[in-house]
C-alpha cells in the first residue's frame, strides 16, 4: 500500500503561499501538529497563543471577523473539549470561518485517554452551522484544505498526521458533503470513517470474495450529513447496515445513521463498531482497533452476525499488505 | 497631562456625562420599578464609564442602524441572510475609528439606556426590552443594540476582541478597541490567557475599562472569589494599568486618552454599585440582581425615582 509521510507539512506551506488571508494559531503543539514548517515559512501569519486552548479560539474568532482565515491547530482533544463552550459561542453561532484542525483524533496515538478524541465528532456535531470534515487518507488530507476553505462557516477537521496510507487517487479530490462509494453490493452496507476506512476495505474485500454483496461508503463529511451516496447505499442493503468508526459510537457516524435508517424508516439493522461508551487506554493503534472491535475482523463479525452465517475467513487474509510505522515511534510529539 | 485637567473650569463634555449618566440612573430605575426586577446596581456603578467612553473618549462615528430596534432576525447562518448586528449602533467601520465591545451583557439595560441617553437609540427603545421576539434582550447578544459580540459566557469578549485588535494591527489600522468589562470576569481563567497573549503579542490599541464594583452574583467578591490585587497581578502580566475612581470621568477620559506605549491598557475603574442611589445599600452585599421583597419596598423606589424624576436629589 502507497503511504505519505508527514502530507500536511509541506502541502500547507505550499497551499497557503498565495492565501495571505491564511493564518495559523498554535497552542505550543505546532511540529506536532506539522505546522513548523509554515511557521518558519511565514513567521509573520504564524501566531503562537501558547498553552491557552480557550483564548486561542476567541483569537481565531475576532480574526475571522475581521476577513482574515485563521486555521486553529492543535489536538482534536484540546479543540473540541477543552474549548466546548468557547467554540460554540464564540465561533459557531456567529458562522465565523473559523478552521479547526484537530490531530490525533480516535485511537491513533497510543497517548492514553486525554490525548485520544473519542467524542470530538459528538461535540461537535450537536453546534449549529459547524460543518464536520474527517479525513481518511492521504488524498483527503491533501485536498482537505480546498475543500474546507470553500465552506463559508466554521468547520472542524479532523486531521491525520505522520504516515498517512493513500486509499484514493490523488486525482480524486476530497469534496465536502460527497462521500465515497468504493463498491456496490445488495446484501450489507459498510459505512467507515477516518482510519477504520482502510481496515474495513480489507474485510469487504474478503466478504466479497465470499460472494456477499457489500455496499462500502466512505464518509468524510459528518456534518452536513448524509449525503445521496449515503441514503442510496442504505436504502439497498437488504440484510442490514455496519458502521465502523474512529470515535465512540455515540454521537458520531453511528449515531448519525441511526438517526437516518430511523427518519427513513429502513427497518433494517444497524451494528455499530467504534468505541462502546468507554475509555481507551495508552496503546498501539493496531491493539486498541482490535481490543475495542474496530479492525477487519470486528466488521467480519459484525457481517455474519447480520448475515446469519459463518464464512469462515481467516485471520490472515484480513491483515495489511504493508505494516505502517507506528506513529508511537515519534514520542517526542506526545 | 490631560489639557481638560489644566482649567478649572470644567469642561463641556463633563456636564454632558453627568446628565447623561443621571438619565440612565433614571431610566434604568423606573424600568426596575416597573417590572419588579432588573440589574439596578450595574446602573449606578457603570453609568458614568459608559457615558464618559461614549461622550468623550471613543472615536465612532453617528449609528447607522435603525433608532428603534429590529425584531430578532434569527441567529446568524448559512441560510440566514437577514441575521442584524447591533454593532451598527456604535457607527460605521472605518480604520480610524474606534470599536466598542460589551463583555458583561447583563449590563444590556445599562448599555441601551446610554445609547438613547447619546442619541443612538430611540428613547422608546426600551419599549422592546426583553419582549418576546425583540432584539433588546434582557442579556445581550451580537444583534443587541450597542453589541458586536457574543459575550454571556463571561470571559469570551475580551480574547475575541483581542483577536479583532490583532487583525487591526495586522492591517496597521490606527483607531483603537475598547473593551468594557466587569470585575467578576477576572475570577475566569479565559481572561488571563488573554491578557498574556495581548502582551506576548505586543496589542496595544486595546484598552480594557473594568467596572470594578466589588460585587456578583452570590455577593460581594471577596467573598466569592478574591480577585485583588488585581492592578499588581495585572502588571505582572506586563499590562500597563491604570486604577482610578471610576466616578472620576474626568480621570478615566485622561487614562483612556493615554498614547499606545507597545502595552495592552486595562483601566480599573473603582465605583460604587449603590452610586446615585443610596437606597440600594440597604440591600448590601447581595445586589447583583435586585427584584424587591414587598411592595413596601417596591414604593420607596417610587418614591426616590419621582424625586429624581422632578429633578431632585435620590
Amino acid at each position: 500500500m502507497n503511504s505519505v509521510t508527514r502530507p500536511h507539512r509541506s502541502h500547507l506551506v505550499q497551499w497557503a503561499e498565495q492565501r495571505p488571508e491564511v493564518l495559523v494559531l498554535s497552542a505550543d503543539l505546532t511540529s506536532s501538529c506539522e505546522a513548523d514548517l509554515f511557521r518558519d515559512a511565514y513567521p509573520e501569519r504564524f501566531f503562537s497563543m501558547g498553552m491557552a486552548e480557550q483564548n486561542m479560539i476567541g483569537f481565531a474568532a475576532g480574526l475571522a471577523r475581521e476577513g482574515f482565515s485563521p486555521w486553529v491547530h492543535t489536538f482534536a482533544v484540546f479543540l473540541t473539549r477543552r474549548v466546548f463552550d468557547q467554540v460554540a459561542m464564540s465561533v459557531a453561532y456567529p458562522n465565523l470561518p473559523v478552521r479547526l484542525v484537530g490531530f490525533l483524533p480516535g485511537v491513533t496515538t497510543p497517548g492514553g485517554v486525554t490525548h485520544q478524541a473519542i467524542d470530538d465528532v459528538a461535540l461537535m456535531r450537536v453546534l449549529p452551522n459547524l460543518t464536520i470534515v474527517d479525513t481518511g487518507d492521504a488524498t483527503e488530507v491533501l485536498s482537505a484544505l480546498d475543500a474546507v476553505q470553500d465552506v463559508p462557516g466554521p468547520v472542524y477537521l479532523r486531521m491525520l498526521r505522520g504516515v498517512v496510507p493513500r486509499l484514493f487517487p490523488a486525482a480524486e479530490p476530497l469534496v465536502v458533503g460527497r462521500s465515497r462509494t468504493l463498491c456496490r453490493g445488495e446484501d450489507i452496507t459498510v459505512l467507515s470513517s477516518s482510519i477504520c476506512t482502510e481496515h474495513a476495505m480489507r474485510a469487504v474485500a474478503a466478504l466479497r470474495r465470499r460472494g456477499v454483496g457489500v455496499s462500502h461508503v466512505h464518509v468524510s463529511t459528518l456534518k452536513p450529513f448524509p449525503d445521496q451516496g449515503v441514503i442510496d447505499s442504505i436504502a439497498s442493503a437488504g440484510r442490514g447496515v455496519i458502521t465502523v468508526e474512529n470515535h465512540s459510537v455515540i454521537g458520531g457516524l453511528g449515531s448519525a445513521t441511526a438517526e437516518l435508517m430511523a427518519t427513513v424508516g429502513t427497518g433494517t439493522r444497524l451494528l455499530r463498531l467504534g468505541l462502546q461508551d468507554r475509555y481507551a487506554q495508552g496503546a498501539s493503534v493496531g491493539y486498541l482497533l482490535a481490543k475495542h472491535g474496530m479492525d477487519a475482523p470486528a466488521v467480519v463479525r459484525a457481517a455474519q452476525d447480520l448475515l446469519g452465517r459463518t464464512l469462515d475467513i481467516p485471520e490472515h487474509e484480513l491483515v495489511a499488505d504493508v505494516t505502517l510505522p507506528d506513529d508511537s515511534e515519534r514520542v517526542e510529539d506526545l | 497631562m490631560n489639557p481638560d485637567m489644566q482649567n478649572s473650569i470644567e469642561p463641556a463634555w463633563l456636564d454632558e456625562v453627568r446628565r447623561a449618566a443621571a438619565g440612565v440612573r433614571r431610566r434604568v430605575l423606573r424600568y426596575t420599578i416597573d417590572n419588579n426586577g432588573g440589574y439596578l446596581s450595574q446602573a449606578c456603578s457603570a453609568a458614568d464609564l459608559l457615558c464618559t467612553l461614549y461622550v468623550r473618549s471613543m472615536r465612532l462615528g453617528p449609528s447607522i442602524a435603525p433608532p428603534v430596534p429590529p425584531s430578532f432576525a434569527g441567529p446568524p447562518g448559512a441560510d440566514n441572510p437577514h441575521a442584524f448586528t447591533g454593532a451598527g449602533y456604535n457607527g460605521p467601520r472605518g480604520p480610524e475609528l474606534d470599536r466598542f465591545f460589551f463583555s458583561p451583557v447583563h449590563y444590556a439595560l445599562v448599555l441601551y439606556s446610554v445609547l438613547i441617553q447619546v442619541g443612538r437609540l430611540a428613547s422608546d427603545g426600551l419599549a422592546h426590552f426583553n419582549v418576546d421576539g425583540s432584539t433588546v434582550e434582557l442579556i445581550g447578544a451580537e444583534h443587541s443594540p450597542g453589541h458586536e459580540l457574543t459575550a454571556g459566557s463571561l470571559g469570551q469578549c475580551i480574547s475575541q476582541a483581542g483577536g479583532i485588535a490583532l487583525a487591526r494591527k495586522l492591517r496597521g489600522e490606527p483607531g483603537r478597541c475598547f473593551v468594557f468589562m466587569s470585575d467578576g470576569e477576572f475570577q475566569e481563567g479565559q481572561t488571563w490567557e488573554a491578557m498574556a497573549a495581548l502582551a506576548q503579542h505586543r496589542i496595544d490599541r486595546i484598552v480594557v475599562v473594568v467596572d470594578a464594583n466589588a460585587q456578583q452574583c452570590d455577593g460581594a467578591m471577596a467573598g466569592v472569589g478574591h480577585i485583588e490585587p488585581l492592578a499588581a497581578r495585572l502588571q505582572a502580566f506586563g499590562v500597563r494599568v491604570v486604577e482610578l475612581d471610576g466616578h472620576d470621568p474626568l480621570a478615566l477620559a485622561a487614562a483612556a486618552a493615554l498614547p499606545p506605549d507597545g502595552r495592552p491598557t486595562v483601566i480599573i475603574a473603582r465605583t460604587d454599585p449603590c452610586r446615585g442611589l443610596p437606597i440600594l445599600q440597604a440591600r448590601a452585599p447581595k445586589l447583583h440582581y435586585v427584584r424587591f421583597g414587598s411592595q413596601a419596598e417596591r414604593d420607596s423606589y417610587a418614591v426616590v425615582l419621582a424625586c429624581l424624576e422632578a429633578g431632585g436629589q435620590a
